[in-house]
């Protein structure tokens, strides 16, 4: 690997307008670096370099007519392939989807592209979104770049490791339970999981749709924050989407911290809780509280309740998107003798291990004699989840925790039984049912070297506050090191 | 054991998927656990709450938002071509199965 720079959207747009790299130079210099590193990380399933040559191309023609650049001008980015992109092959990891090229961009990828956005191509991610390690994936697992005998996490695995390896400047990741936060907090980049209709789904492949969102991972919190402003918005194709002006992030970013309330819930840091980790995440407290913030303690009691939530609601959603996997209008088909031999046969061989214990478990979850038991329970216990985060919203500004209750943990550590990789997720899926804004923001590292993330949540659409806090505690560890 | 091997089936022949008879009994040692684990859902009084289908806005003071409603037009939706070149058996304008009549 020859020394690279460390780019940035600012540093990206500063080169660009003064002509020291055009943006096919700057798209080349990133699939030399991805052509150094990927067959060892596993970051990126297909490059598309037709795409990323064209769009920079275009904003070469823009920097000669001497226009002034697109907010994202030139950036080399990367999605995570759950996400529909025209004419480059889109898998989500899925061997039921090898071959398959959408034929249109969804909303976020198209918004990207307008705002002058390169496509590098798709990262790898664990089957469907569904996992925490990446191990789910068809195509093999990602390694973390900073300890490449670990896991990134997942299941945005592939976007988090190809930010945190230079091998792109942000990544499209998608958050259903952790799956934006979690390898953010694993890769030591910041990973943003926005409001719940600030970002369009349309062209997300669903897993869980009342709780799928679209968000950005990067190197830095105003990038973050950037490519949000670029993506969020109403969308008539998606009509979830929130119909709510989007925030000025970049001027919300910038103000100071001083006096805001952070709540820190203990349930967030009992038994299971990594003391490494803890210890991380209370000295960023209490570098926030150095500049002024106010440490509210607080108590959200149906946090405990979460997981056993989540895995009925998001796997009951998740039997029924999947239905759509039978082998007739795109994907794998094994052939059968009837149509329902296909069917049958198709699924069996196209889906995973992982995925298709999902969809057996919210498959039973719906069924008849099981769905007030287990489906309209879990419902009921949304609404007190919920209703946790809404009461603490009345006492104070942000919510602020652990991302996951571990560092990076060995590949192939939690592989062997589906529960246990399920109760890493213990801190991300509360937020996620709740469907508020939260943020993975680099903390510090383990002894070993690892990081650590530190999770903010805000109240409903206030990504501009949780960004300001993140931004604030990145600001303070910079000038403390 | 919260799911026998009988339950695994119906799920599977619910979800169409042929799990060969090694796959019905890790799934069932695999939702077993599971699902013991989601008794803990059991413990909660919920009488009186109401259900979380899908995440409103109207809990927050400073947002609100209505499923907004668009005007009812016929747009052009030119897309069979390129949903059909997907297809893994097509003819045009139809998606070819096994024959289902018999069934």
């Amino acid at each position: 690997m020859s020394a690279t720079t460390n780019w940035t959207i600012p540093s990206v747009r500063a080169a660009l307008a003064a002509k020291k790299i055009s943006a096919r130079e700057l798209a080349k210099e990133f699939y030399g670096r991805i052509d150094g590193r990927n067959s060892e990380l596993n970051t990126y399933l297909t490059l598309s370099p037709e795409r990323a040559y064209a769009q920079a191309d275009r904003v070469d023609a823009i920097i000669a007519r001497g226009e002034s650049l697109p907010p994202l001008a030139g950036v080399p980015i990367a999605i995570k392939d759950v996400i529909s992109t025209e004419g480059i092959r889109t898998t989500c990891g899925s061997k039921i989807l090898e071959n398959y090229i959408p034929p249109y961009d969804a909303t976020a990828v198209e918004r990207l592209d307008k705002a002058g956005a390169v496509f590098l191509g798709k990262t790898n991610c664990d089957e469907f979104a569904m996992g925490g390690s990446n191990e789910n994936s068809a195509y093999g697992p990602v390694r973390n770049p900073v300890a490449p005998d670990r896991v990134p996490g997942g299941s945005s695995g592939g976007s988090a490791a190809a930010v945190a390896a230079g091998l792109a400047v942000a990544a499209l990741g998608t958050d259903t339970g952790g799956s934006i936060r979690q390898p953010g907090s694993f890769c030591g980049v910041p990973g943003l999981m926005p409001t719940y209709g600030r970002v369009s789904r349309y062209g997300l492949v669903a897993f869980a749709s009342s709780l799928d969102k679209i968000g950005p991972l990067t190197t830095n919190v105003a990038d973050a924050a950037a490519v949000l402003s670029a993506i969020a918005g109403h969308d008539e194709n998606d009509s979830t989407s929130a119909p709510i002006p989007v925030a000025n992030y970049a001027a919300e970013i910038a103000a100071p911290v001083k006096g805001l309330r952070i709540g820190v819930p203990e349930d967030y840091f009992g038994a299971g809780l990594d003391p490494e980790v803890r210890a991380n995440v209370e000295s960023g407290i209490a570098l926030l509280e150095g500049l002024g913030c106010k440490r509210v303690p607080l108590r959200m009691p149906h946090t405990d309740y979460a997981i056993a939530t989540y895995y009925i609601l998001a796997t009951a959603e998740a039997s029924s998107n999947l239905a759509r996997y039978d082998g007739v209008r795109y994907g794998l088909r094994v052939p059968g003798a009837t149509l329902t031999e296909m069917y049958r046969q198709t699924r069996v061989r196209g889906f995973g291990a992982e995925v298709k214990c999902r969809i057996m478990l919210g498959t039973y979850a719906l069924s008849a004699g099981y769905y007030d038991a287990y489906y309209l329970r879990a419902q009921r216990v949304r609404t007190l989840i919920g209703r946790d985060f809404h009461e603490a919203f009345e006492k104070v500004d942000a919510i602020v925790t652990p991302t996951a209750p571990t560092p990076a943990f060995h590949l192939g550590e939690k592989t062997s039984d589906p529960l246990t990789m399920y109760l890493a997720d213990i801190y991300t899926v509360t937020g996620s049912l709740a469907g508020v804004p939260g943020i993975s923001v680099p903390c510090d590292k383990t002894k070993a070297g690892l990081p650590v993330g530190m999770q903010v949540f805000g109240a409903h659409f206030r990504e501009g506050l949780v960004l300001q806090i993140a931004r604030a505690l990145e600001q303070a560890r910079g000038s403390a090191n | 054991m919260k799911i026998s091997r009988e339950d695994v089936l119906r799920v599977a022949e619910l979800a169409h998927l042929g799990l060969s008879p090694e796959e019905v009994e890790t799934y069932r040692n695999q939702l077993d656990r599971i699902l013991s684990y989601i008794d803990k859902l059991n413990e909660l009084d919920i009488t009186n709450v109401e259900p979380m289908a899908q995440v409103t806005y109207t809990s927050t003071a400073e947002t609100s938002s209505h499923p907004e409603l668009r005007e009812d037009v016929l747009r052009p939706c030119n897309v069979a071509d390129p949903v059909l070149a997907a297809a893994p058996d097509a003819a045009k304008p139809f998606f070819r199965v096994p024959k289902v009549i018999d069934r």
